[in-house]
């Protein structure tokens, strides 16, 4: 296995067809100028996601078909835990995320397991309405709960984890829709991880838009609530200081 | 007759279970439930009779409507078991994709890090 200095952060970037925009945000997130290593998760794309994403300087993990989010954050968990990294940050390709913001995220992990970027923090201009808006504020309010401190964007994909956290999620972190933001957290914190939440603006997407049909966000909601049911009736991990095994089926 | 035709029709069943069994068409775990089944409509073909007294016996009224029962019971189990066993398919496949992709990206860091090593070793094995 390679080694590395074991201070160097890993910033995981699942990507499907994303090659309008990775090259861009992989040389961004390497511009800061920290000691990032940026790993693509190319999730089965059709595209030239990878070759773009190897051309700005990320390693590529080439999923040979797509798993959603759920199943690339975990291969590249995988892949952390393996090279031996203790920190890892989840940052979307679409460039949503601002890397200026990666260092204040991993900030975070200096008194909690899990730090998630938030986007409704009072920062930013980032605004969903309706009951896509209703569904993400009850989401909130139960995981705040549950996670015995204040998170009012349970959904963000701009999420960090130190060891411990990584070694929970290699043990349960579903490729179902959801799965790798209601449900792994969920299951995180009932395993014993703590969450910190620090507040951080988005950017527009590059490309596409948040749907703002009615319908689509009831969906949404049930949907939710359905995750969020499961996984609160689901089985701990067992987490032992810094790895655990994770063998076999989980 | 018939239940000479019922009787044909379960011997050829449980025939082509078997047959797929020896020919390794079948796993066995799932070959098991057949051949329950297939023996079941063996028995009943036979003795059509058992039908009568079983269905008095739980109290149903038409020995058709016992049958019908019992197979839908069956073919929803059945359903419900493949589902289950898709679901272990998928998650292991899951897990193999993950490997296959880090390992890829391991040979290739490798690859890239000493990339004369692959034409040494292939020009000594070639002598």
């Amino acid at each position: 296995m390679e080694t590395h200095d074991s201070t160097r952060v890993l910033v995981i970037m699942p990507a499907w067809n994303e090659a309008e925009s990775v090259g861009d945000t992989v040389r961004e997130v390497l511009g800061v100028g920290r000691a990032y290593d940026v790993l693509v998760v190319n999730d089965g794309s059709t595209d030239d996601t990878a070759e773009l994403a190897a051309a700005a300087g990320a390693t590529v993990l080439n999923l040979p078909f797509n798993l959603g989010v759920g199943g690339a954050m975990r291969a590249g968990f995988k892949y952390a835990q393996r090279t031996g990294y203790r920190r890892v940050i989840q940052v979307d390709a679409d460039g949503q995320h601002d890397p200026e913001h990666i260092e204040e995220v991993l900030a975070g992990l200096n008194h909690a397991d899990i730090s998630i970027g938030a986007r409704f923090a009072d920062k930013g201009a980032y605004k969903v309405s309706g009951p896509r808006k209703w569904a993400m504020q009850f989401l909130a309010k139960v995981i705040s709960g549950l996670a015995k401190t204040r998170l009012t964007d349970v959904t963000s994909g701009f999420r960090a984890a130190n060891e411990r956290a990584i070694s929970q999620y290699l043990d349960h972190y579903p490729a179902e829709y959801l799965g790798d933001t209601i449900d792994s957290l969920v299951v995180a914190i009932r395993s014993g991880c703590s969450v910190t939440q620090i507040p951080v603006a988005m950017r527009p997407r590059q490309g596409g838009t948040p749907s703002h049909n009615p319908l689509k966000a009831a969906i949404y909601l049930g949907r939710s609530v359905f995750a969020l049911l499961f996984a609160l009736t689901r089985k701990r991990s067992h987490i032992t200081s810094g790895h655990i095994a994770v063998e076999g089926t989980s | 007759m018939g239940n000479l035709a019922a009787f044909i029709l379960s011997l050829a069943i449980v025939g082509v279970v078997v047959e797929m069994l020896r020919r390794k068409k079948l796993r066995e775990k799932y070959a098991a439930l057949w051949l329950v089944v297939g023996t079941g409509t063996l028995i009943l073909a036979a003795f059509p009779s058992l039908l009568t007294i079983v269905t008095q016996f739980v109290g149903v009224q038409l020995p058709s409507n016992l049958l019908f029962i019992i197979s839908i019971l069956l073919l929803l189990g059945v359903c419900l078991h493949l589902s289950w066993e898709i679901s272990v398919v998928e998650d292991e496949t899951r897990t193999l994709a993950e490997e296959v992709a880090i390992l890829r990206a391991l040979v290739e860091q490798q690859a890239a890090a000493n990339p004369a090593n692959g034409d040494t070793s292939n020009t000594t094995t070639s002598k």
